[in-house]
């Protein structure tokens, strides 16, 4: 994975040598790995950009409505930009008994954001995450891939006021 | 996330096996090079683990020992393992020769740890495991009825063995029964071996693999090995564990599979939530390879499997087999409708078997000990043991394995050690999200697990989630959480699934909001019956079952919330409020303190008072209240 990756923020230039890498070099151009090949570039851009879908369409012959098919589909494909930060609240079930529902729903308020959704200033993005396996402490909070076992709301407060003070 | 760096020797230099034979040797001379009296520190490094820090237990535990290096006769070895069970004491380390079990360790205890425990041979009390309710701490692992009252089979090398380190795992045992069917069984005898067993799928509908084996091998083409990786029910973590505590368990399992079918290939499908597993399995896969044990002409024998691991990406539908041999391929997971079954037609149109990953994991045993010897365990219709990741309001979270027909009362009180904070137990939710609970109180206590049993009180055996609900869980909002799951988890391609889950999900919302009507109950049994019986897959006709199930034992509570407008266990937000109970309140401050709302005012020695316009109902000061004077009104 190349050192400068782009975090956030507006549209990046989508470089298509390395989404031609991607395809061709990592995963030989089959078809069969197309789901993949766009989670390689979602893990680049944190999302998948058009122009990389577009390529992608061309350089394996898949008609374009079966690629967004495929991005609509699964869960985690993302068409969307996401913000500087993420914050994953799990919501699978020993973390929902343990009140994450409303760790969402007060996250979400506060932000005036739905789960999904992102900041207007695409500091923050907030989002759900069915199950991560760590149910002996929850509820838990994935806060820019750092672990937050047993979280709270205080705990989440705190976070939110870091990321608006940057 | 502190991605682990991989550990993976670099075994490409080693002489390839080049016979079965060889095999044992191997393991001889791995075996002969470790002295059984050389301390060993095994850090635990599940995903539970790793949630509260124990790589960076483990880095400092290196540096310790480094550290000490000059007074340190023996250097110990260190160990990363997978998932040790007991998650709820994270960070875990199990300190061999001595066999004692540590707890909730921190990188700044290592020290001490090293100075005293691995030098000087001392048991630091204050690391020592406390049953619940009892002040006698446990030193030794084998002690601790958590793990005293299981029995490992599938389990036997996870949280001991190295899972980066296939030396590890051969001087365990592993690869044997691969080398002994290539010596001394035909395929035809690998099935009937997994008939005697009697060995049931543990994805959760429990068909027998030997007879799916059977007839996947009598089909014409190429064949696949499939594993379903795709362990999606929300507080299940056994597979993930499995894959990332012994890879090679699953490994050889998938060869001996593609041995008893005539295949040469195999995929792996894991959850892309789970990237530990992945890494493990990956460099499981290549250090096999380069010892000759995976990949082409295995040991010499001539026969060949060559495994690959696939990521799903987010999809619950996918464990469905049709699905997730559409996504395979790259397509989208749709289920199709299985008037031809995958071993006749499946991944590429070709013949193919899908077993789940404990499926796998089960096998090599079976195949070296004999299907006898596995039918001992468990019951007549449900054999040899079961994996249950139990969570949710008990004091033991974490990986469980039991012979199958253990009670519930046992797996709950006896390993799980009971319920928390003087609450009692409501119900045990199993099968996932189209599961069903099972209520508790005087009624199910007994009930023994296994396929046929849960199946007939109207749950599923599932993949091994196990939920513990206490009395502060409303039965109405889990059974509108799990619809919510599925609602949006259905594919959407049939009707019955498509439709009747959402409307399921706009009733049951509606009454958790307080908006229930008469009629409404009635009107959930009629959905719920009819999206069971005509939707296309698994997923559909056994949606309706949280909703079914909870009606079934729960329907005062439904009532309560329909009628009375109350919800009895105060989950429902618009339906109860918190009040403080003046006259056993001692003012001490701690919910003034918590409350993150700053709803609470009071002064100090005297009742506290929630201002109810402010309260945003987290829970916080009910959970942390110690003299019990949150009252649910």
């Amino acid at each position: 994975m190349p050192d400068s990756q782009p975090t956030c923020c507006q549209e990046p230039e989508v470089d298509f040598v390395v989404i031609d890498r991607i395809i061709r070099d990592e995963f030989g151009g089959r078809r069969e790995a197309m789901i993949m090949m766009m989670q390689a570039i979602q893990r680049r851009y944190h999302f998948l950009p058009e122009p990389a879908l577009h390529y992608l369409s061309q350089v394996l012959e898949v008609p374009l409505t079966k690629i967004f098919e495929v991005a609509t589909f699964y869960a985690s494909f993302s068409l969307m930009p996401k913000g500087k930060h993420l914050l994953h609240v799990c919501t699978g079930t020993a973390c929902h008994l343990k009140g994450s529902g409303g760790m969402v729903r007060h996250v979400a308020a506060k932000l005036g954001i739905e789960p999904g959704g992102t900041t207007p200033d695409m500091k923050l993005t907030l989002e759900t995450v069915n199950c991560l396996g760590a149910c002996a402490v929850s509820p838990v909070v994935v806060f820019d891939e750092k672990y937050y076992p047993q979280a709270t709301v205080a705990q989440l407060n705190e976070l939110i006021e870091t990321v608006n003070a940057e | 996330m502190a991605t682990a760096t991989s550990t993976a020797p670099e075994l490409a230099w080693t002489k390839k096996i080049s016979a079965p034979q060889e095999l044992a040797q191997y393991r001889q001379t791995l075996i002969e090079s470790i002295d059984p009296s050389t301390p060993c520190i095994r850090v635990c490094c599940g995903t539970g683990c790793k949630a509260v820090g124990s790589l960076d237990v483990l880095a400092a535990l290196k540096t310790a020992v480094a550290a000490a290096g000059v007074d340190v006769k023996v250097v110990p070895e260190i160990k990363r393992t997978g998932c040790h069970g007991f998650c709820s004491r994270g960070p875990l380390l199990t300190l061999q020769p001595q066999d004692l079990f540590y707890q909730r360790v921190k990188p700044e205890d290592t020290e001490e740890i090293v100075r005293k425990t691995v030098v000087g041979g001392e048991v630091i009390p204050r690391f020592l495991y406390k049953p619940p309710g009892s002040k006698e701490p446990i030193a030794k692992v084998h002690d601790i009825p958590f793990f005293a009252k299981q029995t490992k089979l599938v389990l036997k090398r996870v949280g001991r063995i190295d899972p980066f380190d296939i030396r590890d795992a051969i001087a365990d045992g592993a690869y044997q029964g691969l080398a002994k069917i290539l010596t001394e069984m035909t395929p035809q005898q690998v099935i009937e071996e997994i008939k005697v067993a009697r060995l049931r799928g543990r994805g959760g509908a429990g068909f027998p693999t030997g007879i799916k084996w059977e007839s996947c091998a009598s089909q014409p083409g190429r064949h696949y090995v499939i594993c379903n990786g795709d362990e999606g029910d929300p507080g299940a973590f056994m597979d993930a564990s499995v894959m990332e505590g012994d890879p090679h368990a699953v490994l050889e399992g998938m060869a001996i599979a593609a041995y008893a079918m005539g295949s040469d290939r195999g995929f792996l499908y894991v959850r892309m939530e789970y990237p530990l597993a992945v890494q493990t399995l990956t460099a499981a896969i290549r250090q096999a390879e380069d010892l000759g044990l995976l990949g082409s002409n295995i040991m010499g024998t001539g026969f060949g499997f060559k495994a690959s691991i696939s990521t799903g990406a987010g999809a619950f539908v996918c464990g469905e087999s049709s699905a997730l041999m559409s996504s395979l391929e790259g397509k989208v997971g749709r289920p199709r409708a299985k008037y031809i079954r995958s071993t006749e037609r499946g991944f590429r149109d070709s013949p193919s078997n899908l077993n789940n990953v404990e499926t796998y994991a089960n096998v090599p045993e079976i195949i070296l000990r004999g299907g006898q010897w596995y039918a001992g365990y468990g019951t007549e219709r449900s054999t040899g043991t079961k994996v249950f990741s139990l969570t949710g309001n008990v004091h033991n979270v974490g990986l469980v394995e039991v012979p199958m027909g253990t009670s519930l009362r046992e797996i709950v009180f006896g390993i799980g050690g009971g319920i928390p904070n003087k609450k009692q137990l409501k119900a045990v939710q199993t099968g996932g999200p189209s599961g069903g609970c099972i209520p508790i109180p005087g009624k199910f206590i007994d009930i023994n697990v296994g396929f046929g049993k849960l199946a007939e009180i109207g749950s599923m055996m599932g993949s091994g989630g196990m939920i513990v609900m206490d009395e502060n869980t409303c039965m109405v909002e889990v059974s509108r959480y799990f619809i919510n799951f599925l609602v949006e988890e259905s594919c959407g391609q049939c009707t019955p699934c498509r439709e009747g889950l959402t409307r399921m999900r706009e009733i049951l919302s509606r009454i958790t909001q307080g908006e229930g009507r008469e009629g409404d109950i009635e009107q959930l049994e009629e959905i719920g019956q009819f999206t069971n019986n005509f939707s296309l897959c698994g997923l559909g006709t056994s949606a309706a079952n949280p909703v079914l199930s909870t009606i079934k034992y729960f329907r005062e509570e439904y009532e309560a919330h329909i009628r009375s407008k109350k919800c009895p266990a105060g989950v429902c937000k618009p339906l109860y409020y918190y009040e403080i109970d003046p006259d056993t309140c001692t003012g001490c401050g701690l919910c003034l303190k918590r409350c993150p709302a700053g709803a609470i005012t009071g002064e100090k020695k005297k009742a506290h008072l929630i201002h109810q316009e402010a309260c945003i109902k987290c829970m916080e000061c009910y959970r942390n209240c110690k003299f019990d004077s949150i009252r649910i009104m």
